[in-house]
């Protein structure tokens, strides 16, 4: 290749070329960043407008917005369906880590770009088949649970080979980050100078690598299940039906690490660049995701505590999950050791990194209650389940993501976004989120299950407060849109390529970067948090 | 997907400034990594195989009876023997001998091939005697086990099939031979598999 050529390319902005062919072709992984990113914020959107209407529904006892129990469990399968498998599982890993990994380890692109491509297509087609199956529509919930799911007469298989294809997607992401990060860091970008998003996505990707292969295996079992009349999860048939919890919560408990260790990372990021300080204990979060992706693998029974397992197996399996607890709580303390002392700014990121730490706290906290054997019983299956999994999954995951949009936001696309807004909606969303979750922590420990379209009149307040609180959650995330999408259209651009004076390596270079990332490969120095001392 | 992994790491070599060396480890190391996944999938199968084998010693001896075991021996001849072929085959594409690489590829292929007609066989004779996936546990984890082989058979197949129009155009000279090797290293996990589940399936003692 010329040099003359090369060259000259280089300081073409990625997003500078148009046209629909320059998109759906291109290998360039900031750009199939924002392909992802626009395709997980869109169903982002669709499974909260469902979430508003099932809340809506649940202001009063009685059944008034839905016509019948079937439609609010339809309500609640597209909710849990599209916010697991379209939004949080591919989330912040395919949009934020396709575009961020490349960038911080000072590669021009991921190890296989045509890869890279190929699993965001094959991410489309498998939303494809799952979005038809789903508006048939399905009433399973997003977990398939068997018998209901050999019994139902809604379009499971269909359901269930969405799913599959989404995991190949998932498994080619996985494994298209491990070589990178292993094989493409620029010289002297050694492993204990990585940032710690790198980190959080390495052990996010094995994760991936791990697990989805076992729910591919669980998926075609139920789909051979309904299509031959088999029965491995059918007791009639001497098959187990516990045997697919078994399988299926072996893939879902570490996916729900999947989902919330990038946002790990991403908090790791902004904290210590808002805060001016180094981060605090760099290897103890580092390794800490890891020790939470080995543990998460032995979990998955603590979701079937109640399901029969003998009280040995639940004993471990208690024990275990407690275990989960020591190295979240070694990034909490890691995190808020950062701050202490630090000269904090609170922009909009920042506020949204700080909420995370709060409730994501909350969030865990809950879960030790949950993975304590005793109270597990009492509280299984009621809101209380729903809160907890909301203030992990919101508290932390959306967060974070939230978080990550406000901090790259210039860097990825080269404008600036009104920081005014961009905090009064944070506020509406972090108080929104409180009302909305916070009650359902109280009714879960009066009793109130889940999954229920009506209820008994004495819970009315609490599920009140929470919808009125789904309201403000809900423009909150309006408002922020608007303010996102709104300097897109305008012309525009940031004083500077690195306004927040981050050390990281995507700073360094123009917004939006290049198209091939880096003039000349950089050669690093020292690592990516050494604030305060330069 | 597999082939294109194979593509790529071909095309990357020209395109995109990283080393041929680079381009090498990355390739392989991401087939090692898949082949980890794949595993994976078929441990699932395996996990049902124990905990059902555990369940109904009895059901599976009798079951297995029926497998003919001839059949699956050649079967298993055939695929150790097409293992062979490809690793000389990569070894040929190291040498950069064009023509038994060539060779030794449609070798491979055709052994694939032949195991997939032996197949044919032994499931058409299964339907011919009554015996289908929903006849008991056993055979449903028969037809899943040695499908889901097959269909992987299927893959080595179109890969090794991609590898050989390739070789046909010249692609694998001045010692680009990564394509071949990474096909290989799949090829042989569809062997080891089925490694596997012939003991399992056909000699239960």
């Amino acid at each position: 290749m010329a040099n003359g050529v090369m060259t000259q390319t280089q300081h073409i902005p990625f997003l500078a070329q148009k046209g629909l062919k320059s998109w759906i072709l291109t290998t360039d992984h900031k750009r199939i960043g924002i392909l992802y990113l626009i395709t997980i914020s869109f169903f982002f959107l669709i499974a909260g407008l469902t979430a508003l209407g099932m809340r809506y529904e649940l202001m009063t006892p009685e059944l008034d917005f839905f016509r019948n129990p079937t439609e609010y469990n339809v309500a609640f399968t597209l909710h849990g369906s599209l916010m697991v498998f379209f939004f949080i599982v591919p989330g912040i890993a395919a949009s934020f880590g396709n575009f961020l990994i490349p960038l911080m380890i000072g590669a021009r692109d991921v190890a296989f770009p045509r890869i890279n491509l190929l699993s965001f297509w094959i991410y489309l087609v498998g939303t494809a088949i799952l979005l038809y199956a789903l508006m048939q529509p399905a009433d399973t919930g997003w977990t398939f649970y068997t018998p209901y799911s050999i019994q139902t007469g809604t379009k499971v298989i269909m359901i269930t080979l969405g799913v599959f294809v989404l995991g190949f997607s998932s498994i080619l992401t996985g494994m298209n980050f491990i070589v990178t990060i292993h094989k493409l860091r620029a010289p002297g970008m050694t492993w204990s100078r990585l940032p710690l998003f790198i980190w959080a996505s390495y052990a996010t990707a094995i994760l991936q690598l791990l697990a989805t292969p076992v729910v591919g295996i669980t998926l075609l079992l139920l789909i051979a299940e309904r299509a031959f009349d088999i029965g491995f999860f059918d007791p009639a048939k001497g098959g187990d039906p516990i045997l697919f919890q078994n399988f299926f919560w072996f893939y879902s408990h570490p996916a729900v690490y999947i989902m919330v260790i990038p946002a790990f990372g991403i908090i790791s990021e902004i904290i210590p660049v808002f805060a001016r300080k180094p981060i605090f204990g760099y290897k103890a979060i580092a390794y800490s995701s890891f020790a939470i992706a080995i543990i998460s693998f032995f979990v998955w029974l603590h979701h079937m505590f109640v399901s029969g397992i003998s009280e040995t197996a639940a004993a471990i399996f208690s024990f275990l999950t407690m275990l989960v607890a020591i190295p979240t709580a070694v990034k909490v303390f890691n995190w808020t050791a950062t701050l202490y002392k630090g000269s904090i700014e609170f922009h909009s990121s920042m506020l949204y990194a700080l909420s995370f730490i709060v409730l994501f706290t909350i969030g865990g906290l809950t879960g030790v209650y949950l993975g304590a054997l005793a109270v597990d019983v009492h509280l299984h299956d009621t809101y209380f389940i729903v809160a907890h999994m909301h203030y992990v999954m919101i508290g932390g995951t959306v967060m974070g993501f939230f978080g990550a949009l406000h901090f790259w936001y210039q860097k990825w696309f080269g404008k600036v976004f009104n920081e005014l807004i961009a905090k009064i909606s944070w506020f509406l969303v972090f108080a929104g989120f409180n009302v909305t979750f916070f009650p359902q922590f109280f009714m879960g420990f009066q009793g109130m299950p889940r999954r229920y379209a009506t209820y008994p009149v004495e819970y009315e307040s609490y599920h009140a407060l929470s919808t009125y609180g789904s309201w403000i959650l809900g423009v909150g995330v309006l408002i922020m849109t608007v303010n996102l999408i709104l300097p897109l259209m305008k012309k525009g651009q940031p004083e500077s390529p690195n306004p927040y004076g981050s050390l990281s390596l995507e700073w360094q270079v123009p917004s939006p970067p290049p198209h091939e990332n880096f003039d000349e490969i950089p050669t690093v120095t020292d690592w990516t948090y050494a604030y305060g001392k330069k | 997907m597999s082939s294109s992994t194979a593509e790529h790491a071909e095309s990357h070599a020209h395109g995109h400034g990283l080393g041929e060396a680079v381009t090498h480890s990355a390739a392989k190391f991401g087939m090692w990594l898949f082949l980890g996944t794949e595993i994976l999938l078929f441990g699932g199968l395996f996990a049902a195989y124990a905990l059902f084998r555990a369940k109904f010693p009895d059901l599976f001896y009798e079951s297995h009876k029926k497998l003919d075991i001839t059949l699956g021996t050649i079967n298993t001849i055939v695929l150790i023997f097409s293992s062979f072929t490809m690793a000389l085959a990569v070894s040929a594409s190291q040498k950069r001998n064009r023509k038994w690489l060539i060779i030794l590829l449609s070798v491979t292929f055709i052994c694939g091939a032949a195991f997939g007609v032996n197949k044919y066989f032994e499931y058409s004779a299964k339907f011919h005697h009554g015996i289908f996936p929903d006849t008991n546990i056993f055979y449903a984890l028969y037809f899943m086990m040695t499908g889901l082989h097959m269909i992987h058979v299927f893959i080595g197949m179109g890969i090794i099939f991609a590898l050989i129009i390739m070789a046909k155009q010249r692609r694998f000279e001045k010692g680009r031979y990564t394509p071949v090797e990474v096909g290989g290293l799949y090829w042989h996990l569809v062997d080891l598999i089925w490694i596997y589940l012939f003991p399992l399936l056909y000699l239960i003692g």
